[in-house]
């Protein structure tokens, strides 16, 4: 075990590294001219925009720029952005409402999903079983663009059941809606294979083994089937935590958070090159340990599972 | 305890989640809305350094902790307001600067003449990069601070400047100095209203010409605001009232502005009553926007101008009678009131009637919509079979190229495409590589209200935003005669009879006035919009 986590952590790094560096250079080929695009409209003078280029050693070679910032990088300096921000105050301000934000919608979709995938695996072609799977398939269809605003309009516009932004420093009450939002991109796969993976297991010889055996249905259910069932749940799970930070551009956008997916959003609009990068490379973090973990957990929930 | 386990660890993990939601949060309520205290919408600023803003959000957070020389009444002409007097000599050269005494910056420092050099020299010093250090290049010795790369984007570094501060700016005691233009110009108090020329406390400053690096964390301004803590980013900026203010006094106690990354976002709180002004209603909502907000949706004029460009180079576009049949095929009013449902006006003149000195319809026939005859103009002329329209794809400008578009193809039976580019500089990218880009589309807001802030930039042969290449010698001698004038008057007779030659010449085709369309909460009333898109705080007042 301790072997297989040592031996993941350097892999680790080496993926931390080709993954920035990928970015880098992604961020580097699209950036045409970052300096006008920080000005908007306005017409700039040559003299600024030979100040600027050389705060920015924009005029340097690519792997020139790239050594400042691993060079930065080590040094546990993040660099700058081109808005003259500290990119580590950024990601200080950006990551807490984000963490939080996602959090709450995993708590939602997981219960959600778990909970309804389980009863419509038992009763399947019940009413309950047929309602999910509409009620969901229509979520699964609409999209995120449409969804948000909707749910901004009608439950915290029309009904007032909720505030309609949440801001920076929002509570919980503040980003329920934007979190149920967000779990529902998610819900509807997670229920639906929560359901699959149930169901096949009910049919397992152990599980017959556990009834032949006399034992309770709800200790049957809840311990033999639902452990086994948990393990591809909780992979997806794992992955989604990471789609949902990095990928919440638009709730955060309509909810008013400035979290990590409007930051990215704004470094890929104003060719923000250290601001992308600097996100990400916290991003590729956050999918390396995440995966890590939900590695660890099949070792929990599978006994045949040993890691060498 | 095996069997529980997938139970149990659910069940911790979603109490961690959960509580480390809540936690986190509790933190900051100090946001608490005093009894006499407004929130108003901005987006996140770019700089609250006067001499590093140019755009409207910064500026209107300057407006609460600063305290400028002069502001602008309805006509916008200037009136003095942190100067005693603003006087000048025979030639428009020399201008002295008198400011009231008794003025301090927040943090107790008096105000005085060295506030205004030091915050001008600074704003003005080429690698300081200053976004509106262009302000001052009318001052004598700016361009000695300036300098060139010598090698454009290249790995050499451009060499100092000669000098650090500008020759032009002397004192003469604490509380008086002057001011020495390169060249005569009878607008130049109006120039002096804009936030750059605003002064800087000593406090600003680490060293002689240095700014210190928290300064524009949390400025420090002469104005009747001082901010609370400090700018919190992408959040909000708080600023409280300064205690016994010496200039006009606000009517609220503190203003919060409210930062949000989408207009739409800001339209919800709005509506729901957590927020007091919105600047700007989104298009996307002015349809229901009257129904929500009643008469507390209110309409102002604003600077803002829009117009299409005919780049010089592409030879389809350099007969005069092409330009005007393409202008006379458009029918401003049917996209003013379809597209943008009344939010702005139909243009039809050079320059925007927010600045003294407008006159309506310059543009006369060559703006009125007229299909046969632009027809006729257009065959005569033999106009090209294709028209090209580029945008800039990320500031909502599709919607009314397409109409331009179809109203062009039906009255010259020409084929029109919009063509969008990702941004505003990939589309000068394609203009400096003169690429052809069909006509150009682009717009204007004035920095200072006076006709010379239109006709400089846009239209003269060295213009700034003159992305198009227009160039008319005569023109640019009546703007530089304008510029020269002994008085206001005279220079707008000038500006005048330069306007008149772009009617003749049609360089663009001027589209729309811009209005600022804002809504406010039932907690405020006496909400007014000035022309820069700022709203009056010293006007805005809480409601009984």
């Amino acid at each position: 075990m301790f072997r297989f986590i040592v031996r993941r952590l350097l892999q680790m790094v080496l993926t931390f590294f080709g993954a920035t560096f990928l970015v880098y250079a992604l961020m580097f080929a699209v950036q045409d001219d970052p300096i006008q695009a920080l000005v908007g409209e306005r017409p700039i003078t040559d003299s600024q925009r030979a100040a600027l280029t050389e705060r920015y050693h924009l005029n340097d070679s690519f792997f020139q720029q790239y050594w400042y910032y691993v060079k930065g990088l080590l040094t546990g300096d993040l660099g700058t952005s081109l808005t003259g921000r500290k990119i580590a105050d950024m990601l200080a301000d950006a990551w807490p409402v984000t963490l939080r934000l996602t959090l709450i919608a995993i708590v939602i979709a997981a219960t959600i999903a778990i909970v309804a995938g389980v009863i419509s695996a038992i009763r399947r072609g019940s009413i309950f079983d047929n309602a999910t799977l509409f009620v969901t398939l229509i979520v699964l269809a609409m999209p995120i663009v449409v969804l948000a605003p909707l749910a901004q309009l009608i439950f915290g516009i029309k009904l007032g059941w909720f505030p309609p932004t949440a801001g920076k420093d929002a509570n919980l009450y503040e980003l329920l809606l934007p979190a149920a939002v967000l779990a529902s991109l998610v819900v509807a796969t997670e229920l639906r294979v929560t359901r699959a993976s149930v169901a096949e297991n009910l049919r397992a010889d152990y599980v017959r083994t556990a009834r032949a055996k006399g034992l309770r249905r709800g200790r049957v259910i809840g311990v033999h089937v639902l452990r086994n069932s948990l393990i591809p749940v909780i992979t997806l799970i794992g992955v989604d935590i990471g789609a949902l930070m990095s990928g919440a551009i638009v709730t955060e956008k309509v909810f008013n958070i400035p979290g990590v997916g409007f930051n990215l959003f704004r470094g890929i609009r104003t060719e923000d090159g250290p601001l992308v990068v600097g996100f990400v490379s916290v991003l590729v973090i956050v999918f390396l340990v995440l995966n890590l973990i939900v590695d660890l957990l099949y070792a929990v929930l599978d006994p045949r599972i040993r890691y060498e | 305890m095996r069997g529980n386990g997938p139970w149990k660890m659910a069940a911790g993990v979603a109490a961690i989640a959960l509580l480390a939601a809540g936690c986190s949060s509790g933190s900051s309520d100090d946001d608490e809305t005093l009894p006499n205290t407004i929130s108003i919408g901005i987006a996140e600023p770019e700089s609250l350094i006067p001499t590093n803003t140019t755009e409207a959000n910064g500026s209107q957070v300057l407006s609460s902790l600063f305290y400028p020389l002069v502001r602008f009444d309805e006509k916008s002409t200037p009136y003095t307001v942190a100067a005693e007097s603003i006087t000048h000599d025979k030639a428009n050269k020399v201008w002295t600067v008198r400011l009231r005494s008794g003025f301090t910056f927040s943090n107790g420092e008096p105000v005085t003449a060295d506030n205004y050099i030091n915050a001008w020299n600074y704003g003005a010093y080429g690698p300081n990069a200053q976004l509106a250090s262009y302000f001052f290049s009318r001052i004598d010795g700016y361009a000695q601070m300036q300098s060139v790369d010598p090698d454009g984007d290249g790995p050499e570094k451009a060499e100092q400047p000669k000098a650090k501060k500008l020759t032009g700016l002397r004192k003469l005691n604490s509380t008086t100095f002057t001011v020495t233009l390169s060249a005569g110009f009878a607008g130049w108090e109006s120039v002096m209203g804009y936030d750059a020329f605003l002064p800087l406390p000593k406090a600003a400053f680490a060293g002689d010409g240095v700014l210190a690096e928290s300064y524009g964390e949390a400025p420090i301004g002469n104005g009747p605001f001082k901010i609370k803590g400090k700018w919190q980013h992408d959040s909000q900026i708080q600023v409280e009232k300064v205690a016994d203010f010496k200039g006009t006094v606000p009517k609220v106690d503190g203003i919060t502005w409210k930062i949000y990354q989408d207009v739409g976002a800001a339209y919800a709180d709005l509506v729901a009553g957590n927020l007091d002004v919105q600047t700007k209603i989104p298009i996307e909502s002015l349809a229901s926007a009257s129904g929500d907000l009643g008469d507390r949706l209110q309409k102002s004029p604003s600077s803002s101008f829009s117009f299409v460009g005919f780049p010089i180079y592409e030879k389809e576009f350099q007969s005069r009678d092409v330009r005007r049949a393409l202008s006379m095929a458009i029918n401003r009013e049917e996209m003013t009131e379809q597209i943008f449902l009344g939010s702005e006006s139909p243009a039809t003149s050079f320059v925007s009637p927010v600045v003294e000195g407008y006159k309506p319809n310059t543009c006369g026939e060559n703006c009125e919509y007229n299909p046969t005859k632009a027809k006729q103009l257009y065959t005569a002329a033999n106009g090209p079979r294709d028209i090209k329209i580029t945008y800039n794809t990320d500031g909502g400008h599709k919607a009314w190229v397409d109409a331009m578009c179809n109203q062009i193809k039906a009255s010259l039976g020409v084929n029109c495409t919009g063509v969008g580019e990702p941004k505003f500089a990939d589309l000068l990218k394609k203009v400096e590589k003169k690429q052809s880009v069909g006509l150009i589309r682009l717009g204007w807001l004035m920095d200072y209200p006076l006709m010379e802030n239109y006709l400089g930039p846009l239209y003269s042969t060295d213009g700034s935003s003159n992305y198009y290449g227009y160039s008319n010698p005569a023109f640019d001698s009546l703007v530089a005669e304008g510029s020269a004038a002994p008085t206001t008057a005279a220079a707008e007779k000038k500006w005048q009879e330069a306007e008149a030659i772009l009617a003749n010449d049609m360089p663009v085709i001027p589209l729309r006035f811009g209005q600022n369309v804002f809504g406010h909460s039932e907690k405020v009333t006496n909400v007014t919009m000035d022309l820069f898109q700022k709203v009056d705080i010293y006007k805005i007042e809480i409601a009984d």
